[in-house]
């Protein structure tokens, strides 16, 4: 168990609600000693809370968080935290927009922990200079913290916590109020500190390409779960699924079909790929990163065919979306260009083929019976197809993508939500909205819509399949 | 000449607002018991105040230092449960809030007479014996809401997460609130300060109603009786004139400290 002796903490099931809305589900997750992890998602994923709870400021509701503590006899030992206000815990937290002391200069702002710990004066003086000199702020001791660039006030913040020597150190979006070339810069710092340090850091962002810049590991988490935990290569380049595979770095998501092992059908073409193990004919969602698509304007020996829509210089490489011979849209990037309207021939590499198993292939949502042709779904009457209630109570609701229908008025569909988060795979728009019941209903739909939009919702009663939750229909 | 009637209605303005105090303050240089008359520029009425000999009126020395000491008293603690009510209604939500802040604002758009009767009622019906506790207590009562609308806009600047910033660096709650959040709220509570202070220092109505029958009085219930056995003590002139004066500098030192800060903030800007 070796690999078990590096961890210093260890998160165990934990689950958190405010309210109704429950912000963590079930999350899983240890941290080595040393290690960079980044907690990175889309706001609203409860990455700040967990950040948050490994800090002591919230409890968790459920499950368990515990530390590496250090025992009496310098004997490390195993800790469950519930309980243990923040003061008291062995770290320090970098926040977000700094939370710096305004009353005090940056020599006291960084004194204070140490000043609160009754470190001798001489001790205290040292150790501000040295931390001082390590974010390069040397000459700043007298400075008032307001007077300060965004820049100088995150060194100080980092300072202020990293002087206390911490076993983690947490940081909260440190970056994400600094512009564009500083936040560069300070990524740059940060690695560099954390392999000085040596120190556990972890790290809060929703800048997929700080990640993977920054992290030893990335836990990729949305709508309060954890939805991969890799290597940022592991990451970029298997994502187990659409979500992550869309959040992380740009890619082309497409459905597709498992021929057989080591062979996939997606944009009407077969291809050879190194995936086995998800049995004969089986629904897969497959993704194909920009750069790994091989084009050329010989369209003989070519996999696939298609003709370019349109080209844009991106500074190192081009852009391109190509419309495929099968209709689908692919967006590829190369370092040569290719005039809108050109045929091209395109190849992709069996190793740059990602399959994965589909998350879901329809609506699946529990229900209650009203009579014989109505349900109650998200909060809301439905009527759906004739069927016999049977006596027990437990019933959910099938049905596809595709058939669920969004409507500009809300007040023109059953019930109402928001478009939450939107998948273009490559011909139609795979999208999630959020009920006003805080369900989630799946839409394949070849309609534009924007996140954030708040649409009416209806499904036609034929469509609707009702049955007993031990799956038999009724 | 448009500019000259601009001009003049702002003297003649200026000129009805202090010619009552500069006429208190030129007759505080006269020995005249009655005010108005001119004896010859003497500067006795000064020394009487100063060293308590004071002809007729020995209750006023008593009545200054009571007024002192209530206000001082009802100041600090309305300072106190104001900056923490304050604290309290910033972390409370939506209607709670709007709830709590209306009722806050009661007491100060309250006629002082109603106040003040209602606090004699109260305290009659709980058989309190009505004196310096009594007034102190009411005072309180009417000075804590301007200190919490004083605290509350600090509150509102502040950073969230400065208070558990200073948790996270090792602050118990209760360091967290004297070395962190109490010298952010300073100035607001400074402000506060002043203001119950100067509230306390002038109220007759409810100190009137509350005083009870023990002979406490106060400099606006001696002024008032004072009145009315026939003409005013001559050493209220200087007494008058040096609190003016007083007011005056430390309004003075408020505004150039506002000032500086405001200018401090603009650098920073």
């Amino acid at each position: 168990m070796s690999g078990h002796q590096n961890i210093i903490i260890d998160i165990e099931h934990v689950s958190k609600s405010f309210g109704d809305n429950q912000v963590l589900k079930d999350i899983s997750l240890y941290i080595r000693e040393g290690e960079f992890v980044t907690l990175l998602g889309p706001s609203g994923c409860g990455k700040t809370t967990l950040l948050r709870m490994i800090a002591g400021f919230l409890e968790p509701d459920e499950g368990t968080i515990s530390m590496k503590w250090d025992g009496k006899a310098g004997n490390p030992d195993f800790k469950d935290v519930a309980g243990i206000p923040p003061h008291q815990r062995p770290l320090n937290t970098v926040f977000q927009r700094y939370a710096l002391f305004p009353h005090l200069d940056v020599y006291d702002n960084i004194a204070f922990g140490l000043k609160l710990k009754k470190v001798p004066k001489d001790e205290i003086d040292a150790r501000v200079r040295k931390v001082l000199k390590l974010v390069s702020m040397s000459d700043y001791e007298d400075r008032d913290v307001e007077s300060l660039s965004g820049g100088q006030q995150q060194r100080v913040a980092i300072a202020r916590a990293i002087v206390n020597q911490p076993k983690v150190l947490l940081l909260d979006e440190p970056l994400a109020a600094l512009d564009l070339k500083m936040r560069q810069d300070m990524q740059i710092e940060l690695k560099e500190m954390h392999q000085k340090l040596g120190i556990t850091f972890i790290y809060v962002t929703h800048d997929q390409g700080e990640a993977l810049t920054l992290s030893d590991t990335i836990v990729v988490m949305n709508e309060g779960r954890i939805q991969q935990i890799g290597t940022p290569t592991d990451i970029y380049n298997e994502p187990v699924n659409s979500f992550v595979a869309d959040f992380i770095g740009e890619s082309n998501i497409l459905n597709g079909t498992m021929v057989r092992d080591r062979r996939v059908s997606f944009i009407g073409h077969e291809f050879d790929c190194v995936d086995e193990g998800f049995g004969e004919n089986s629904p897969v969602d497959v993704v194909i990163r920009p750069e790994d698509v091989i084009i050329s304007d010989k369209t003989e020996g070519a996999q696939f065919t298609g003709r370019v829509k349109s080209c844009a210089f991106k500074g190192v490489h081009y852009e391109m979306y190509v419309d495929t011979d099968s209709g689908n849209e692919l967006q590829i990037q190369d370092y040569d260009a290719f005039e809108p309207g050109t045929e091209v021939g395109m190849s992709i590499n069996p190793d740059d083929i990602q399959v994965m198993r589909k998350e879901r292939t329809e609506n699946v949502v529990d229900c209650e019976i009203i009579d014989s042709t109505h349900i109650e779904l998200f909060g809301e009457t439905f009527e759906c197809a004739p069927f016999t209630p049977g006596p027990d109570g437990h019933y959910r609701a099938r049905f596809p993508f595709s058939k669920v229908e969004l409507w500009d008025h809300e007040d023109e569909g059953v019930t109402t939500g928001e478009v939450w988060f939107i998948l273009y795979k490559g011909d139609h728009y795979h999208l999630t909205v959020r009920t006003d019941s805080g369900e989630y209903v799946y839409v394949d739909t070849d309609d534009i819509w924007d996140k954030g939009d708040l649409v009416g919702i209806s499904i036609q009663p034929g469509d609707i399949i009702v049955e007993s939750q031990d799956g038999q229909e009724k | 000449m448009k500019k000259f009637f601009a001009q003049a209605y702002l003297w003649i303005l200026l000129i009805l607002l202090y010619s009552p105090i500069a006429f208190i303050a030129i007759y505080s240089f006269t020995e005249a018991k009655a005010f108005g008359n001119w004896t010859g520029f003497s500067t006795k009425l000064y020394g009487n105040l100063l060293t308590g000999n004071i002809t007729g009126g020995h209750g006023l020395i008593q009545a200054l230092e009571n007024t002192l000491l209530i206000a001082l008293v009802s100041a600090v603690a309305s300072m106190i449960l104001g900056t923490i009510s304050a604290i309290g209604i910033y972390h409370l939500r939506g209607r709670k809030r709007k709830a709590v802040q209306f009722l806050n604002s009661l007491p100060m758009i309250n006629p002082d007479v109603i106040t003040g009767v209602s606090l004699f009622l109260l305290f009659v019906f709980l058989g309190f014996s009505q004196g310096y506790l009594t007034v102190i207590l009411a005072h309180i009562s009417f000075c804590t809401p301007y200190v919490v609308l004083s605290v509350l806009p600090r509150l509102g600047q502040l950073n969230p997460n400065i208070y558990e910033a200073a948790l996270d660096l090792g602050a118990t709650p209760a360091q967290a609130l004297w070395k962190v959040l109490i010298p952010q709220l300073r100035p607001g509570m400074l402000s506060g300060f002043v203001l119950a202070f100067t509230m306390s220092l002038d109220d007759f109505a409810v100190t009137f109603f509350t005083r009870g029958t023990i002979g406490l009085e106060t400099l606006s219930t001696f002024i008032y009786a004072d009145a009315r056995r026939g003409g005013l003590t001559p050493e209220l002139r200087p007494l008058m004139t040096l609190i003016f004066l007083i007011i005056l500098v430390v309004l003075g030192l408020l505004n150039t400290r506002q000032g500086k800060n405001a200018a401090q903030n603009h650098i920073n800007l």
